[in-house]
């Protein structure tokens, strides 16, 4: 267990400890002031290198990620993975040395395979790697600006802020993650971060969608989406993730929305406080019906928001309080 | 109460073990008051005045310094918060410092700062908030106040408004809060 992230790897939320998580939402809250300033950049990061290096399609993740480290001063080295030399056949291994040869602190990277982002940590043990979503793994900064929206949140219901309740409004907080869970990171990186943080954690999903070792999981299992739905204090969506095949994990796209999309007629049932949260990109009409995205239960714009100073907040930790990558 | 805000300053700072009390709630209210008198004097129009307290220490004398200039001239005075950790020198020499809460709700061009801290030592603190501050505008000029002057600058920097001038050895820390100073050691943790 990690209690702290400062000049760490962030690799996966399943090593953070209960402190280590809240020490990066309380960054963040710090973020969300500079990122509401008329200039809002700070000189933390000056003269550092943050390779963003996304060998995977991504519009969110990334732009926030370098935009959180241009808004922390930091040099942005930014690979366009179609065009480089990864489309000659060269390896993983070969394209991080050469990137690592220029000189960098930092590497934020996305990977379609599992652990490639552990893999890189072990090539180059001087730099910070920072997952940015690995296969069907990981994705530690949005499981973090999940948890940071839903305590953003709640502590604006309860007249208090994010900082003073630390980790208490995550307490018996009932979180129902629901959809396409087999394929998904964001499920893992977001029920590793409720459950550090105290909340209770129950998914709903086909079958054929439910990862293979749920037993093993902190997490209960709802017999089916309906049942479960006025439990939730908390509805987290997952895209269903027809790239991964999970399309032929379902008979149709409409029985997968019959049982398991957030439709109007079933968010009529939901408790009148609840949130509803999608990471992105959304099948409006699959998952979630339009009309409910847009509703005032939906966080989903909010957690978009919060994808910048969650990130400042990691890469600040995890970068400025390091000295090895410095060439001195 | 003297004891309280002595342990809150212990649990903030767990390496610092107090020899003794130099000062006492009522001697810094009154060193306070003193600094209020002076602000008053060297500003020429007190509403452009702005106090900003530095986090963590600052805070509570920049609050208490506001509400007796407020209290002397029967003008509000605004009084902000700043964090200066993203503006440090040392960040990629010590584990990066948590943040605390930013609070400057105006524009600072052409207004007098004047910044707050409980102890000036090196001054590094005091260039950071320097730094910092140039983001919110151009003041048109910026003045420091402290509680306690502890000496051994690193930079060029000198109070304008002093509390108390305490000569120390570089071994030996100062705890100042508005319920007293106290002198004593750091240990290694």
């Amino acid at each position: 267990m990690i209690d702290s992230i400062r000049g760490e790897n962030l690799l996966s939320l399943d090593e953070l400890s209960r402190e280590a998580i809240v020490e990066v939402l309380d960054t963040a809250e710090a973020f969300v002031e500079v990122n509401q300033r008329a200039i809002k950049k700070v000189p933390a990061l000056k003269g550092r290198v943050v390779a963003s290096l996304f060998f995977e399609e991504s519009t969110r993740t990334r732009l926030s990620f370098e935009t959180a480290a241009k808004r922390l001063s930091a040099d942005v080295l930014s690979l366009a993975v179609a065009s480089s030399s990864m489309k000659k056949g060269e390896s993983l291994r070969d394209t991080i040395a050469t990137v690592d040869a220029l000189g960098i602190d930092a590497v934020v990277m996305r990977h379609q395979s599992s652990g490639a982002a552990l893999q890189v940590s072990r090539y180059v043990p001087h730099v910070r790697v920072i997952n940015g979503g690995d296969g069907l793994h990981q994705h530690p900064t949005q499981g973090l600006l999940d948890a940071f929206t839903i305590r953003q949140v709640l502590a604006e219901r309860r007249g208090t802020t994010g900082v003073e309740s630390g980790s208490e409004l995550f307490e018996g907080l009932h979180v129902l993650i629901v959809g396409d869970v087999r394929h998904s990171r964001v499920a893992r990186s977001d029920i590793a971060a409720y459950v550090a943080l105290g909340a209770e954690v129950r998914i709903a999903a086909p079958g054929t969608l439910l990862p293979e070792c749920v037993a093993q999981w902190p997490v209960g299992v709802a017999r089916d989406f309906d049942e479960a739905i006025e439990w939730a204090d908390v509805l987290g969506l997952l895209r269903l993730q027809r790239e991964r095949g999970s399309g032929s994990f379902v008979p149709t796209l409409g029985e997968f929305t019959a049982t398991h999309g957030l439709t109007v007629e079933r968010a009529r049932r939901i408790k009148s406080d609840a949130l509803i949260m999608h990471p992105g990109p959304m099948n409006r009409g699959i998952e979630i019906d339009s009309l409910v995205a847009d509703s005032s239960a939906a966080v989903i714009e909010r957690q978009v928001h919060n994808g910048v100073p969650i990130r400042m907040a990691v890469l600040y930790l995890s970068v400025a309080g390091s000295t090895e990558g410095q060439g001195s | 109460m003297e004891e309280r805000s002595l342990r809150d300053a212990i649990a903030r700072d767990p390496t610092f073990v107090p020899r003794s009390q130099l000062l006492s709630a009522d001697d810094v209210s009154r060193a306070v008051r003193r600094m209020a008198h002076e602000v008053v004097e060297h500003s020429k129009d007190i509403d452009q005045v702005v106090i900003i307290g530095l986090q963590i220490g600052g805070v509570a004398f920049a609050q208490r310094l506001a509400s007796v200039l407020a209290e002397i001239t029967g003008h509000q005075i605004r009084c902000g918060q700043l964090d200066v950790a993203f503006y440090r020198d040392d960040l990629a020499r010590n584990p990066a410092p948590r943040p605390a809460a930013t609070l400057i709700d105006c524009d600072l061009t052409d207004q007098t700062v004047v910044l707050v801290d409980d102890v000036l030592f090196t001054g590094r603190t005091v260039r950071a908030a320097l730094n910092a501050l140039t983001d919110w505008g151009r003041p048109r000029a910026v003045q420091l106040a402290v509680m306690v002057d502890r000496g051994h600058r690193e930079l060029p920097i000198r109070p304008d408004f002093v509390g108390k001038n305490l000569p120390t050895s570089r071994g030996e820390a100062i705890v100042a809060t508005l319920d007293g100073v106290w002198i004593g050691t750091k240990v290694a943790p």
